[in-house]
């Protein structure tokens, strides 16, 4: 009996990815511009200046243009875990569809009551009102990106949970557990204070080019000034929780860290890739070719980034799958071969504990449920094959690791300068940097996917880590039907980022809706 | 003690409450199938949008928590219907993703495609969202053709590890082929276009619109009830599925919905309530020239007939999601539920319902303390 398709299970992942690749553009921009906005009409409620209105009602539009679109890649998003992924949603949804309940009841209701209000309601509440509906969408959307962040963190270390023989599945013994997990805590905050740095950029950005135009020249300056403390927080406690991501991987994903580096034979006081370019002509993780052209390292760095400790051993690939070495609890690490053993050894155990409970005999039954639950951890190991099997796509994964970090330092400094130019010095005279605000729009996007593709493609050959394999996890569907819906959604999708984005430029040219008695600029 | 029986009857009894009021929010994809029918000039036509565009969220808003809602209480059905019936989910999701750019960018500068293709989104949306649901809803009577294996994930199956495996290769298709079911999806279609009217008539401050929107309600009214009795009566009589409480087999009975209705009579009565409500909705509507307010009765009657439709379908021993194939494969509410920790922990999230209905409510008396007009499109500040 065969696993399904190659072609099902990777067509499947296609849309997926593309899905989430297209839906992680907009959603970035209403994270981001959502806090912006709100901290615009608090100044205006504050102040009671008109300018402070004008302000958040273009930033407003601009939101209201994204969130559009975020919603509708959105809604894909989560039907495809049962248009795509059938077993996973039986496997795994006694906990994954909890999190994504909640997101619609308690943080997606809120956002799209609220924006009503935010777009209607000038007229119609109160001042302070309209305030607060404000703060409550951007409220609203940090709280959805909190429960889907709570699920996708629980996928790449499940907690709170047990197997149950007679289901068949994953179920919850510990919500708190699955909503307190560090993992998810930290994915939360880096995710969003990600979707700050993007908000921050393009406003930023767009307010960069109007002085260099020479147009709406205090709009401007207001959209700099907040722009540019949400960016430089954003970026700064995206280096803090990127650490926090690196430890936590580091504990629970050796794989993935080991796959960042390009690191195949592991070593104590392990450095970190600073600059490196990988060998094309490294194959397989056991051809004995150098992974590297070459690299410049920062000694220890990754050793005291993972464990926090200069001389800590980090695990390289080959180490991962032949085992061997001491892990941090002080046991042994088993390898590839160990692990896939103990996992056929659950699987057996639980297709023999199905057959004697239908038979009615219940004494072999729970000898087969304790071999089951002794070897639970290994489950999904035995449905793969080979050491390669384990291994994610080193390269890609290397890349978009570092591209990630590179944008990110850079906008730190970027940032710091822009906010020494904003209010020490005057950002109208400074055209270099009303250039590089401008040039630098696509950076955190760019930075976004990236650690997207790091957290996604680096935890390969796992949807739920050492226990559910992609190949387990899809639908039972003919790759032909998975292409013509994937072909359907790439053209739309496309259709709607080429129309999204004219609209936010043509609104970008237009400028802000001038205020009464002002003339149009 | 709560216990696991009275956890999996209560998440079918919220499932069925907002499945009733997906289907009443559905009006705006009704008033969506009919922007062109009902305007004559694009100022009126302007008119509709907005006051639809100033309610989609919500209809959308409902389907994504109905979807994560049936993903959390019975993920069975998320496996096996969304991944086995994919074609007539993925149409109808395509639809909704094709709505929800329409309304912001139809009217906006730099929107490439033009304002009459984002109609044209609405109007597929309109037709296709409503019809397929029905259709989709319908075969919780008449069944589709999988079959669900839990152990196949230990290679006990005999084609493949996936525990639900869709038979018909349509994969979803194959539903419209059954006429009950496209009686049902028509009956929903023409629902969601009545009430859209009513909607227009309690809503828009616009007399030519007011007078073609009561004709509207007699049009699309007439088909609406035609085809609801036509399902209606037939799935009373027909064969359905029933559970065997001891042996937990399931089994065709004969008239088993019927049955169903007279083994709960609190079901039944708020099921006739319901229906007089819409009824008097529509009717009262269509012979009285005052009478505006026609859509509460009419709506509210379209929750609580849905909501005690799916509960007969789910309730008192039965098969709600069956198999026509293989019936020991059909969903029932003990065999495709979460655990009981998961549906208690769901359920105490569910008591914060009553928060966000009321936030809502606030939201849309806020908005709607008078009836919209031209003049309001301009001094609200944002218009679609």
């Amino acid at each position: 009996m065969d696993l399904l398709s190659v072609s099902t299970v990777n067509w499947s992942r296609a849309q997926f990815a593309l899905t989430a690749g297209y839906h992680w553009i907009f959603v970035p921009i209403t994270l981001g511009l959502g806090l912006i906005m709100a901290l615009m009409e608090t100044m205006y409620v504050k102040t009671g200046d008109e300018k402070w209105k004008q302000v958040s009602k273009f930033w407003q539009k601009i939101f209201g243009i994204n969130f559009a679109i975020g919603v509708a890649t959105g809604i894909i998003l989560e039907f495809q875990f049962g248009t795509n992924w059938s077993n996973y949603s039986w496997f795994v949804g006694d906990i994954f569809g909890a999190p994504l309940a909640i997101e619609g009841i308690l943080a997606f209701f809120m956002e799209a009551t609220f924006i009503s209000i935010m777009f209607f309601g000038w007229n119609r509440v109160s001042r302070k009102m309209h305030l607060a509906s404000t703060w409550l969408v951007f409220l609203g959307a940090t709280l959805s990106a909190f429960w889907i962040l709570i699920a996708n963190a629980w996928m790449q270390y499940p907690v709170g949970m047990e197997f149950n023989p007679d289901t068949v599945r994953n179920e919850m013994v510990d919500f708190w557990a699955v909503v307190s997990s560090r993992i998810a805590y930290n994915k939360f905050l880096h995710a969003v204070f990600s979707g700050w740095a993007v908000g921050a950029g393009l406003v930023v950005g767009v307010a960069a080019w109007y002085l260099l135009k020479k147009r709406h020249i205090d709009f401007a300056l207001k959209s700099a000034k907040v722009g540019g403390i949400v960016g430089l927080v954003a970026y700064v406690m995206l280096a803090v929780t990127g650490d926090g991501s690196a430890y936590e991987v580091s504990q629970k994903q050796p794989m993935k860290l080991a796959a960042m580096e390009g690191l195949y034979e592991g070593k104590e006081g392990a450095g970190l890739v600073a600059l490196g370019m990988l060998n094309p002509a490294k194959q397989s993780h056991d051809d004995g070719v150098n992974p590297y052209i070459f690299k410049l390292e920062i000694p220890k760095l990754l050793s005291f980034l993972g464990y926090r400790n200069v001389n800590a051993f980090v695990p390289g690939i080959n180490d991962i799958i032949d085992g061997g070495y001491t892990l941090q609890d002080g046991t042994t690490a088993l390898s590839f071969e160990e692990r896939k053993a103990r996992g056929e050894k659950a699987i057996q155990a639980l297709a023999d504990y199905q057959v004697a409970m239908a038979e009615g005999r219940n004494a072999d039954a729970a000898n087969h449920e304790t071999i089951l639950r002794e070897n639970y951890a290994h489950f999904g190991y035995g449905y793969l094959e080979t050491g390669k099997d384990l291994v994610p796509h080193v390269p890609l994964t290397f890349y978009t690791f570092h591209l990630m970090v590179v944008i990110r330092f850079y906008s730190i400094l970027f940032f710091g300068i822009l906010l020494y130019f904003v209010y020490k010095k005057d950002l109208r005279d400074t055209k270099w940097l009303q250039y590089v605000a401008l040039w630098s729009i696509p950076l955190p996007f760019i930075a976004g996917q990236a650690g997207w593709i790091v957290a996604e493609m680096g935890r390969q050959p796992w949807t739920i880590q050492d226990i559910l394999p992609v190949q387990l996890a899809a639908s039972a569907i003919s790759p032909g039907n998975i292409i013509t819906t994937f072909i359907i959604f790439t053209v739309l999708f496309t259709g709607m980022l080429i129309a999204e984005a004219t609209i936010m430029v043509k609104q970008f040219k237009k400028g802000p809706d001038p205020l009464p008695g002002e003339e149009e600029a | 003690m709560i216990t696991y029986d009275f956890l999996q009857q209560y998440w079918w009894f919220i499932m069925s409450l907002l499945g009733g009021l997906l289907v009443f929010l559905m009006f705006v994809q009704g008033g969506q199938s009919m922007l062109n029918s009902l305007s004559k000039t694009e100022s009126e036509k302007k008119l509709l949008i907005n006051a639809l565009g100033r309610k989609w969220e919500y209809t959308f808003t409902t389907l994504v928590t109905f979807g994560g809602a049936f993903f959390a209480s019975f993920p069975l059905f998320y496996s096996t219907s969304f991944g086995g019936a994919y074609w007539a989910w993925m149409i109808l999701l395509f639809c909704f993703v094709l709505q929800a750019v329409s309304y912001e960018f139809q009217s906006k500068p730099g929107n490439i495609f033009g304002p009459k293709t984002y109609r044209a989104f609405l109007f597929l949306n309109g037709v296709l969202a409503t019809f397929l649901l029905g259709v989709v809803v319908s075969s919780f009577f008449t069944g589709s053709e999988f079959t669900v294996g839990k152990g196949n994930i230990a290679g006990l199956g005999a084609s493949g590890f996936t525990i639900s495996q869709w038979q018909n290769p349509l994969h979803g298709l194959e539903l419209l082929a059954d006429v009950r079911n496209l009686c049902l999806g028509l009956a929903v279609l023409f629902l969601a276009r009545t009430l859209a009217s009513l909607f227009f008539m309690s809503r828009l401050d616009h007399e030519v619109l007011e007078n073609r929107s009561r004709k509207f309600t007699l049009y699309n009214g007439i088909p609406f009830v035609v085809f609801f009795l036509i399902f209606l009566i037939w799935t009373l009589i027909a064969e359905g599925y029933a559970v065997n409480p001891e042996t937990k087999e399931v089994f065709m009975e004969p008239m088993k919905y019927l049955r169903n209705f007279l083994d709960m009579p609190i079901v039944l009565v708020f099921f006739v309530l319901g229906v007089v409500a819409v009824l008097y909705g529509i009717f009262n509507t269509v012979f009285n020239p005052n009478f505006k307010k026609g859509i509460w009765f009419a709506g509210a009657g379209t929750v609580v007939t849905v909501t005690m439709l799916l509960l007969v379908a789910g309730y008192n021993n039965t098969a709600y999601y069956p198999s026509s194939i293989d019936l020991q494969s059909s969903l029932t509410l003990q065999n495709s539920s979460s655990s009981y920790f998961t549906l208690s922990a769901m359920a105490i999230v569910s008591l914060l319902v009553p928060f966000v209905v009321a936030y809502i409510f606030y939201a849309w008396r806020a908005l709607e303390k008078k009836k919209l007009n031209l003049e309001d499109l301009e001094s609200d500040g944002h218009a679609y």
